[in-house]
């Protein structure tokens, strides 16, 4: 069964139509890419998935379960949706860490607040505190991070505050994890440890949705790539293949107005 | 007048000016621990998303801020007794001290409603949506992500106004409270021998320059040990 089913979301923004008819679905462990120019759609479907914006149409399904549809109103619910949120991670453009916070604080906070809500919270406090400090400091050790861990985000750069973003994101265990262009926000020579941890990421089997403008990262990490254009899935395949012999002229000429 | 006078007359000035002062400090302390939660419910009212309290809110932020702090103290103090013929605060010191604190409170509290919204607006939308991603409720949100961060923000114009605010308790004057200025004011009629002399409500003037410079540190203190963040 297919861990993300997405069928027809449609959104408006003011009379402007962003997303258009959106189908796909997708397999546990595997990597979808998201390319297409700016303004196409490819930020909106990542929030929709996460629930920062609401579908005006279409219906959201993790492993069989609908999350999300937009006719029936319950599962539009405040409340329901907090608790679905979790089955998707976000890693955003512009990193959000909680600049109060260390690096490992950051990992750690969404997980203390839902540990508090454990019925056992009150006796097993401290037992379950050290499990997620040991979980996040494993996290952060993964990202490369071992001795930045005490470090507040503006005494990193920016991509030791991505990974801690996308540590701060596995904390919560995603299903399935999205990224919003990770790396357009950092220059070239940091671009590449943010791409390395995702490659690695890749290949132990994390679920993952990458919006990107990197397109040799996108056919080289991703299992599918699917193509937007003014809000519609354009094409999608394959990315040898898509990036080879695109059957669509749109994208062709997004293609080629990409290489370098 | 000559210094060897002033000498003379320094210990009773000094008392009564003491006396003044605490009823000054009193008044401060007060406004703002009235002032300050007060002031975060209509920034609240305010950025509400129920058009009629916003509107309800910012009309009276309006009025508050647009009016003289002195004209609101005297409408409080005896609009209740002369207009409604209620005299709810009563005529002796503890009544006034009560009006006092009310308009102060009110007026105060309006200031520091702007001073919230800005901290808070000034909250980068980023932080909202990442504790939301996380699965965090907007209470969690605002208490653990974003409070510090407007405290952090609002510290510089918070010091200006709790300045402000030493020196604009000598409002309290026009209904008769019995603070510094009152007191050193007394000595100009006649007060405890001395009269005549205006050297005693020239003085009080240094009463608010030492408050002001003890809150001036105290307030760069706590700005600097928020500065572990960016």
């Amino acid at each position: 069964m297919a861990i993300l089913e997405v069928r027809h979301l449609q959104k408006t923004f003011d009379h402007t139509q962003v997303l258009r008819d959106i189908s796909f679905s997708m397999e546990k462990g595997s990597t979808l890419s998201l390319i297409g120019s700016s303004g196409s759609g490819k930020t909106t479907l990542l929030r929709c998935l996460n629930f920062l914006e609401t579908p005006d149409e279409g219906q959201i399904l993790v492993s069989g379960e609908v999350l999300f549809d937009a006719s029936v109103p319950a599962t539009r619910k405040e409340q329901e949706i907090r608790k679905k949120r979790l089955h998707f991670g976000l890693v955003f453009q512009s990193f959000n860490l909680f600049p109060q916070y260390t690096a490992l604080e950051n990992v750690m906070l969404a997980r203390e607040l839902l540990a508090r809500e454990q019925p056992d919270y009150k006796q097993r406090k401290k037992q379950i505190r050290e499990q997620i400090e040991a979980e996040g400091v494993q996290l952060l050790e993964q990202m490369g991070l071992r001795d930045r861990m005490g470090n507040y985000p503006h005494q990193l750069s920016g991509g030791q505050c991505q990974r801690v973003a996308i540590a701060r994101a596995l904390a919560l265990k995603p299903d399935i994890l999205c990224f919003d262009e990770p790396t357009s926000a950092l220059d070239p020579e940091l671009t590449g440890e943010v791409l390395k941890v995702i490659r690695e990421l890749a290949e132990r089997d994390t679920t993952m949705i990458i919006v990107t403008h990197e397109m040799a990262f996108a056919r080289d990490v991703a299992d599918t790539v699917i193509f937007m254009d003014d809000g519609r899935i354009c094409e999608q395949g394959d990315p040898k293949e898509v990036f080879a012999n695109p059957k669509e002229e749109r994208t062709r000429q997004f293609l080629a107005s990409h290489r370098t | 007048m000559n210094m060897a006078q002033i000498w003379e007359q320094m210990p009773i000035v000094i008392g009564a000016l003491n006396t003044g002062f605490l009823q000054t400090l009193k008044l401060f302390f007060v406004t703002l621990i009235g002032a300050f939660p007060l002031g975060l419910l209509i920034a609240f009212g305010s950025m509400s998303r129920f058009r009629p309290l916003s509107y309800l809110t910012r009309v009276i932020v309006w009025i508050v801020r647009g009016s003289p702090l002195m004209i609101q103290l005297l409408i409080i103090y005896y609009f209740p007794g002369l207009v409604l013929g209620n005299p709810i605060w009563g005529g002796g010191e503890q009544g006034r001290f009560l009006a006092a604190a009310t308009a102060f409170i009110i007026n105060y509290a309006c200031y520091f409603s702007e001073i919230y919204r800005g901290g808070i607006q000034g909250i980068p939308r980023g932080q909202e949506e990442a504790g939301l991603v996380l699965g965090m409720t907007r209470s969690q949100i605002f208490l653990k992500v974003k409070l510090l961060q407007m405290i952090k923000a609002i510290v510089p114009p918070m010091s200006n106004e709790i300045i402000t605010l030493v020196k604009d308790t000598s409002l309290a004057r026009i209904i008769a409270l019995q603070e510094i200025i009152w007191a050193g004011q007394a000595f100009m009629k006649g007060s405890q021998g001395i009269s005549g002399a205006i050297w005693p409500l020239f003085f009080t003037a240094v009463y608010y320059l030492v408050c002001n410079g003890i809150l001036t540190i105290l307030l760069g203190r706590l700005e600097k040990r928020l500065g572990y963040f960016r």
